[in-house]
């Protein structure tokens, strides 16, 4: 985990004063609502339909138990009891008073946390896999570049007004559990026929009204150019990326209109100058960051069996836990999708015990994930049945993890003031209806996935089963999508045909599903069997 | 117009500030004015004869001018660089980091928040055309 040194905590704290500076002067009047917009965006305060929410940034979804408690303790204090863990693996809270956000992120900043930059046009909170620095597939922890990301970012005095948000996301393994090619920047880090290790670096993805997945802009950077390089991608985008359409301002616009070739020339000639200022750190930055990602203290010759005796662990443990890459160890994942819940939301007793379970039995460690759910990402095998106790007497344990009821849900009508249509109802109805966990499991690996408008947030474009909520003419209206996958197999989801009130579209779902079924063979996810058929045969089930 | 705010020591330029066209259609001109859309690199073959550079910022949204500034400085511009238009007091900080040493806002600055805003960072993460040290500078110096 990293830790603060003078430096970062200095920075943080100057930034809460600079924001407590800011809220007072538009308290008095002093500056317009207009000219606050920005401010309090690139501090993740946004003014929804009820209240502001407050965004905080969780970077690369990487926490201890102290963090994870003053989220526990800002949902008590400052919202409601709960926070929204969000599809950026950060965490957002519903119902903040202006005037309290200055002491939230005092607050924060004791513990080394922040809300820079989590929303407004600028670069935001780099996302990661969640299980870096335990999964067996990674070639490196993708985390301490993630932490150079971040610095680098924070505060960028030339790339704080960009055409449009930024999202950068990073991994170290061939299976992409952050859908980089989903970001306006991705970065895989792996190892080349030299056996260098190096970014390939994909520029141009996105969701909203216009997804597109990404393009391979440049196929090998060496790491010691990691920062002039995003330095010069970031560069042409800021100078040449559409500021006349809100809607085209995203740089997937600018690399389709140029061509991914031909943005890729602009960046290398811009990297050609830039390459010569020195900004990129030392090798001894990223080592001391590294250093203090090292892998925890792992006890060795200890017991790789786990006592399946119980049957309901059992689900549980072959549904939620991963494989670590340390013998005697696992990767647990807690499922915030528990039947009739809000996909994402925790309470703060829940966070709290989270942290808890972090501290005794993993390391001190927690993740979020892009799914909405959290990992205790390094345990001991020894400790998952006590773990999985304690998460079952907090309604933690749903055993849903990648099935079909493990949903991934932006906020909808009922927060956002943005959204067409609800989404929240939406997931809880299509929980309920596959509530049987021997069906869920017996349909296997379904990524579902629910927008409340075009903006996407809820990811409908990369779900195996997308939903897309609409206006039309006045009613809540909802449009399915199949076919699309977040993963590095990326693809974007195709519309099936006309819209369907919530009802009808939790029973075209179940047509949907029950189509696969029929159709599938020996191992095929949903995905698959799409892939395989295409889309009429579930169409015909759908409206025939 | 609000009040002028100069970093600088040198008296100011009073040569009035020719467009981009009119400054690259004629060589004698002093002072030139880019509005957001125009590419700050034309000016790089005759930046020996400029002392002031004016860039628009016809909404503080509008970002373009933050590369602009440091594109001139990177080029070794060392006259005036002046930002102009929409220019806030919480944009100032990130403007001087990119080498503005000038300010033409459109509305007054309120001098007690803007010298807060400028003092308030002791340290900074990246390198950029103000010359202040990163942390990692800092850190490994």
């Amino acid at each position: 985990m990293y830790k603060y040194d003078e430096y970062d905590q200095s920075i943080v704290d100057a930034r809460v004063e600079e924001f407590r500076d800011q809220v007072e002067r538009r308290l008095a009047g002093e500056i317009s609502e207009d000219q606050f917009k920005p401010l309090r965006l690139m501090n993740g305060l946004y003014l929804q339909l009820h209240a502001y929410m407050l965004r905080v940034a969780i970077p690369y979804g990487t926490m201890d138990s102290r963090q994870m408690r003053m989220l526990a303790h800002i949902a008590r204090k400052y919202d409601r009891d709960y926070g929204h863990f969000t599809t950026r693996q950060n965490i957002q809270y519903n119902w903040i008073k202006l005037e309290d956000a200055p002491d939230i992120l005092a607050d924060l900043a004791s513990v080394e946390m922040h809300a820079i930059q989590t929303s407004g046009n600028c670069i935001r909170n780099t996302t990661s896999d969640q299980f870096a620095g335990a999964a067996a597939d990674e070639v490196t922890d993708p985390r301490p570049w993630a932490e150079l990301l971040r610095q680098w970012s924070t505060f960028h005095p030339e790339f704080s007004y960009l055409p449009r948000k930024f999202k950068i996301a990073i991994v170290a393994a061939e299976e992409d559990r952050a859908a980089i090619k989903l970001h306006d920047i991705g970065l895989q880090l792996y190892h080349n026929d030299a056996g260098e290790l190096g970014f390939r670096v994909f520029v141009g993805g996105g969701m909203g009204r216009t997804p597109m997945v990404a393009p391979v802009i440049r196929e090998f950077l060496p790491t010691q150019d990691f920062l002039s390089y995003l330095e010069a991608c970031l560069r042409v985008y800021n100078r040449y990326g559409r500021r006349d359409n809100i809607y085209k301002a995203r740089i997937k616009i600018l690399v389709h209109e140029l061509g991914a070739a031909e943005y890729a020339r602009q960046v290398e000639e811009e990297w050609a100058h830039v390459k010569t200022l020195g900004l990129d750190p030392p090798p001894g930055e990223f080592e001391r960051i590294a250093a203090q990602f090292a892998p925890p203290p792992f006890e060795t010759g200890i017991a790789d069996t786990v006592d399946r005796s119980d049957p309901d662990f059992a689900v549980w443990l072959d549904q939620n836990v991963k494989a670590h890459k340390q013998p005697g160890y696992a990767i647990v994942n807690i499922s915030l999708k528990p039947v009739g819940g809000i996909p994402g939301d925790a309470s703060s007793a829940q966070i709290d015990l989270m942290a808890d379970l972090a501290e005794t039995y993993g390391f001190d460690e927690l993740r979020v994930t892009h799914a909405q759910n959290i990992v205790l990402p390094h345990v001991k095998k020894a400790d998952l049945y006590t773990i999985w106790q304690k998460l079952v007497a907090a309604d933690l344990a749903s055993a849903n993890l990648d099935l079909i009821s493990d949903i991934i849900a932006c906020p909808g009508l009922d927060y956002c003031s943005l959204a067409n249509a609800r989404s929240i109802p939406v997931a809880q109805k299509i929980a309920k209806r596959f509530e049987g966990l021997d069906r869920q499991r017996d349909l296997g690996e379904l990524k579902l996935k629910i927008s409340g408008c075009i903006n996407a947030c809820g990811h409908h474009h990369a779900g195996h089963i997308g939903i897309l909520g609409v206006d039309r003419k006045g009613t809540e209206n909802y449009q399915l999508l199949l076919g699309g996958s977040g993963a590095e197999d990326a693809s974007l989801g195709r519309i099936t045909g006309p819209g369907f009130d919530e009802d009808g579209v939790v029973d075209a779902i179940e047509r949907t599903v029950e189509t696969y079924r029929t159709l599938r063979t020996e191992g095929e996810r949903f995905l698959d069997t799409y892939r395989r058929v295409g889309m009429d045969p579930f169409k015909e089930a759908i409206y025939g | 117009m609000g009040n002028a705010l100069r970093f600088r020591d040198d008296a100011a330029h009073e040569e009035p500030a020719v467009t981009l066209d009119a400054f690259l259609g004629q060589t004698n001109a002093t002072a030139v004015r880019l509005e957001s859309d125009e590419d700050a690199r034309k000016l790089i073959p005759q930046l020996g004869q400029l002392a002031l550079i004016e860039i628009a910022f016809p909404k503080f949204r509008d970002g373009r001018g933050y590369s602009a500034a440091r594109i001139l400085r990177e080029a070794g511009y060392t006259g005036e660089l002046r930002a102009a238009g929409d220019v806030l007091v919480d944009q100032i900080p990130y403007m001087r980091r990119c080498g503005f040493d000038s300010f033409a806002p459109e509305a007054d600055i309120d001098t007690a928040a803007l010298e807060r805003a400028l003092s308030r960072y002791e340290h900074v993460y990246q390198k950029a055309a103000d010359g202040r040290s990163p942390v990692w500078a800092l850190r490994h110096g």
